[in-house]
């Protein structure tokens, strides 16, 4: 069920596609194949349960619908960027001043919390369309949530779609939303061990903005153990030293974001 | 606390797998859980018998496969199975590691009535 309109659409699709069988495990179990359990011989007085082999993703309907997202981005060449970080590392704010360096180019902006449309309406204050979503208890933005925005929102040929997933360093990791990459935003002020407490979200980041630089010096912040440990967790991420109250490194993540979009547009990289 | 939108997930496969295959209850489920797949088994466990109660599994076992991470490593350039993000390479002990699998969440299979 959708759980930004309680809707229940139906969407069909491949939900075996990606399905992998590399690993460890085998299939010689005897228990998967049909026909195979108690409802192969059917005796009186004996139940008629039966074994169904299912080999399907959990989280199947959500891809099926982060590939119908995926579909719409490539036809309008639109790149969109999944923002992931824990609450108040500055995603709101690095995200305004971003939409201020892009100045003409076209843009739209998904915003993901709990409660509250307070970060859409800062996004408005800049100019730039911007949707709501609150996820009530939900711990995550999904890719019917993103999908429905979408749906919302007048997007452009080659924009920039900017999600603010929900603030939250583990859940978000899991959904893939159609993005072309995610985020990760880790400001200076919360330690350096971070992406070794929640390795999962800064594996699936393609970069990682280490925010908020202005601050280093207050707290002590080690920037080269912050790279270390974000290397051990994923050796070829990339990072970007930023500050988005002194502007410091934002012309570096804008050129980060127009090359993705080049690259994305002539499908090879720039 | 993702958890609960797992087993929404488990329960939405559930019942389309009741549509195509014609069965009114579930009696065990067997899913195949990655070691990286970023899933905590107890909350898993807690959120399944809350979300199937009322529907047509309600009650039932549920037994989980755990599979091994996988990563390759940088430095031996070799893949490597590993059950911690941040485990060395039992080869070389390297520390260079990617994931590369054991971010699996599947439904196996299903007894059914």
């Amino acid at each position: 069920m959708c759980t930004v309109c309680g809707c229940n659409s139906s969407v069909t699709f491949d939900a075996t596609s990606r399905h992998s069988h590399a690993g460890a495990h085998s299939h010689t179990h005897d228990h998967l194949h049909f026909g195979a359990g108690a409802a192969g011989v059917s005796v009186p007085g004996l139940s008629q349960a039966r074994i169904i082999a299912v080999e399907t993703d959990i989280l199947a309907k959500n891809n099926g619908f982060a590939t119908a997202n995926r579909r719409v981005l490539q036809a309008l060449g639109a790149y969109a960027v999944n923002l992931v970080s824990s609450p108040g590392s500055g995603k709101t704010t690095l995200l305004c001043r971003t939409i201020q360096m892009l100045g003409t180019a076209p843009l739209a902006v998904i915003e993901g919390d709990q409660q509250t449309s307070n970060d859409a309406e800062r996004i408005r204050a800049t100019g730039a369309q911007a949707i709501q979503i609150n996820t009530g208890k939900g711990c995550h933005l999904d890719a019917e949530m993103v999908g429905h925005a979408m749906d919302h929102l007048a997007m452009k040929p080659a924009s920039f779609l900017f999600i603010e997933n929900v603030g939250n360093l583990v859940c978000p990791a899991a959904f893939d939303l159609g993005e072309d990459a995610k985020v990760a935003i880790l400001s200076v002020t919360e330690g350096e061990d971070k992406p070794l407490k929640y390795p999962d979200i800064f594996t699936a980041s393609s970069l990682a903005i280490l925010n908020k630089t202005d601050l280093a010096p207050h707290c002590d912040a080690d920037l080269a153990t912050y790279e270390a440990n974000l290397r051990r967790i994923k050796p070829k991420i990339d990072i970007l030293r930023v500050s988005a109250r002194t502007g410091e490194g934002m012309a570096q993540w804008v050129g980060w974001l127009r090359a993705r979009q080049v690259e994305k547009t002539l499908g090879r990289p720039a | 606390m993702h958890e609960v939108s797992i087993c929404e997930g488990i329960l939405g496969v559930i019942e389309d797998q009741a549509r195509e295959h014609g069965f009114t209850a579930v009696r065990r489920i067997t899913l195949e859980i990655g070691a990286f797949a970023g899933v905590e088994q107890a909350a898993l466990r807690f959120g399944f018998d809350a979300v199937m109660r009322g529907s047509l599994a309600e009650g039932a076992r549920l037994e989980i496969i755990d599979l091994p991470g996988r990563a390759r490593c940088y430095d031996c350039e070799d893949v490597v199975e590993i059950m911690d993000r941040l485990a060395s390479c039992p080869r070389c002990f390297g520390e260079r590691l990617l994931p590369e699998g054991g971010d699996e969440m599947r439904i196996k299979d299903m007894e059914v009535v």
